[in-house]
């Protein structure tokens, strides 16, 4: 079996995860399995995945990047997808895979942005609510 | 049975050849003359001299190519000038706006120019005269079809080019802003516009790393189910890429089809004016068009130490 060959890499509170080629159905299921596994084991809150150097994608690869969202934000991680090629869009779009429930942005740049902004955003919500625990209390 | 063995059963006899050879001049008159009378000369299209110039030239490879090839085939090298030559001649006829079918029949009424010579020359060989007649006739109708096809083939061509033209035309893409692009379409949308649409939208919005990508269908007189759904897959495809996409020019007419049709955009942000839109865009991207006060009435403003509102709105 070949050795597994997408970088998982933790930066600050991201755990980026950078397909570097188009990827086989068996690489893309261990690749869940190991996001989950180090989201679980660093406790990061947002997931970046970068799919820019990826050309072709089929319905399985698609399904499984909306599933891996999913997952993640079971696991309570925000997930943004980024550097989805023109060709790909299109596929997915004709394949009826919108990866409805995943944020995108067109680079890594934008997509930490994003990332940091839904961060902000998410404690601003804690706060809030434990304010108003608090004057509940 | 050809009368004269020497020669193939579908080449002209020699005295035929020799007949036309020596009698050009006189030929080309008679068929100028029937050309000028017919009803279907147009003066307006065609000069006399001009008229002149490309029939002496036709007859004359016309003549020289029946003299060495069988008029069944038309191949060889002695045709490949007369081609080369009603090639141009349907081109230049095309050009001049003359239908397909007076072309044709331009080379056809060499026919009834040229029999009335070899009817004189084989007065006393009917059968002879028949085969002659016909071999003439066989290569006229070849070339004449020939020049059919190839004007027919001239006016593809051209609009061929012409759709490919407007393609082009038809999806360009602007940068109005940092990044912020507007793609206005104009006209009906079919599968193929729309999917080159898309690709070039995409394809832009990778390249300006546009965050608004806006659309806008004010030139578009009408939407179907279909075109419905290519909008909604761009703007899909758009959200995949990251940024997000504004659809503006969406009139009352457009609103009412999409809601009798039954397609649902909720998701897709549409507004009624492109400007609406820019607008939007603005606000999305969190950047704001203020108006400047002139530098005459700042100037004074500061002077007097007055009017405080409008100071201030210049610097909020």
């Amino acid at each position: 079996m070949n050795a597994f060959k997408v970088p998982i890499l933790k930066v600050g509170d991201v755990l980026i995860v950078s397909i570097q080629s188009d990827i086989d159905d068996r690489t893309v299921i261990e690749m869940q399995q190991r996001v989950l596994e180090q989201i679980e084991r660093t406790g990061a809150r947002s997931l970046l995945i970068d799919i820019s150097l990826l050309e072709m994608v089929d319905s399985f690869t698609g399904r499984m990047l909306s599933d891996i969202a999913a997952m993640a934000s079971i696991m309570d991680s925000e997930t943004v997808v980024v550097g989805i090629q023109p060709a790909v869009a299109i596929t997915l779009v004709e394949l009826g895979l919108e990866l409805k429930g995943v944020s995108t942005a067109l680079d890594v740049d934008d997509g930490l942005r994003i990332l940091k902004e839904r961060m902000r955003e998410r404690q601003r919500r804690h706060l809030y609510s434990a304010k108003e625990n608090a004057a509940a209390g | 049975m050809p009368p004269d063995n020497q020669t193939p059963a579908n080449t002209p006899d020699p005295r035929t050849i020799q007949l036309l050879t020596e009698r050009e001049n006189e030929i080309l008159e008679a068929w100028i003359e029937n050309r000028l009378q017919s009803s279907d000369f147009r003066e307006t299209l065609i000069s006399g001299e001009e008229l002149r110039s490309d029939s002496q030239t036709f007859l004359r490879a016309f003549i020289t190519a029946i003299a060495n090839s069988n008029v069944e085939e038309m191949r060889g090298k002695e045709f490949n000038a007369i081609r080369r030559l009603l090639l141009e001649i349907s081109e230049a006829r095309a050009a001049q706006a003359f239908s397909p079918s007076e072309t044709a029949f331009y080379v056809f009424s060499l026919k009834e120019s040229l029999l009335p010579f070899l009817r004189d020359e084989y007065k006393n060989d009917p059968e002879l005269l028949v085969d002659e007649v016909n071999k003439v006739s066989k290569a006229l109708d070849k070339l004449g079809s020939f020049i059919f096809v190839s004007t027919i083939k001239n006016r593809e061509r051209v609009i061929r080019q012409q759709q490919q033209d407007m393609l082009e035309l038809s999806t360009p893409v602007v940068q109005i802003w940092d990044r912020i692009i507007c793609l206005p379409l104009i006209g009906t949308l079919d599968s193929r516009r729309t999917q080159l649409m898309m690709e070039r939208l995409l394809e832009r919005i990778v390249k300006t790393r546009a965050e608004i990508a806006i659309l806008d269908i004010t030139g578009v007189p009408t939407v179907d189910t279909q075109v419905a759904n290519y909008l909604i897959k761009t703007v899909t495809a758009v959200r995949l890429l990251g940024s997000t996409c504004i659809i503006t020019g969406v009139g009352p007419a457009i609103a009412q089809t999409i809601v009798h049709l039954g397609i649902d955009l909720t998701g897709i942000i549409t507004r009624n004016q492109l400007s609406d839109g820019i607008r939007l865009a603005f606000e999305l991207t969190r950047q704001r068009v203020i108006q400047l006060n002139s530098h005459a009435e700042s100037d004074a403003s500061a002077e007097k130490g007055e009017n405080d509102e409008r100071v201030q709105s210049a610097h909020p």
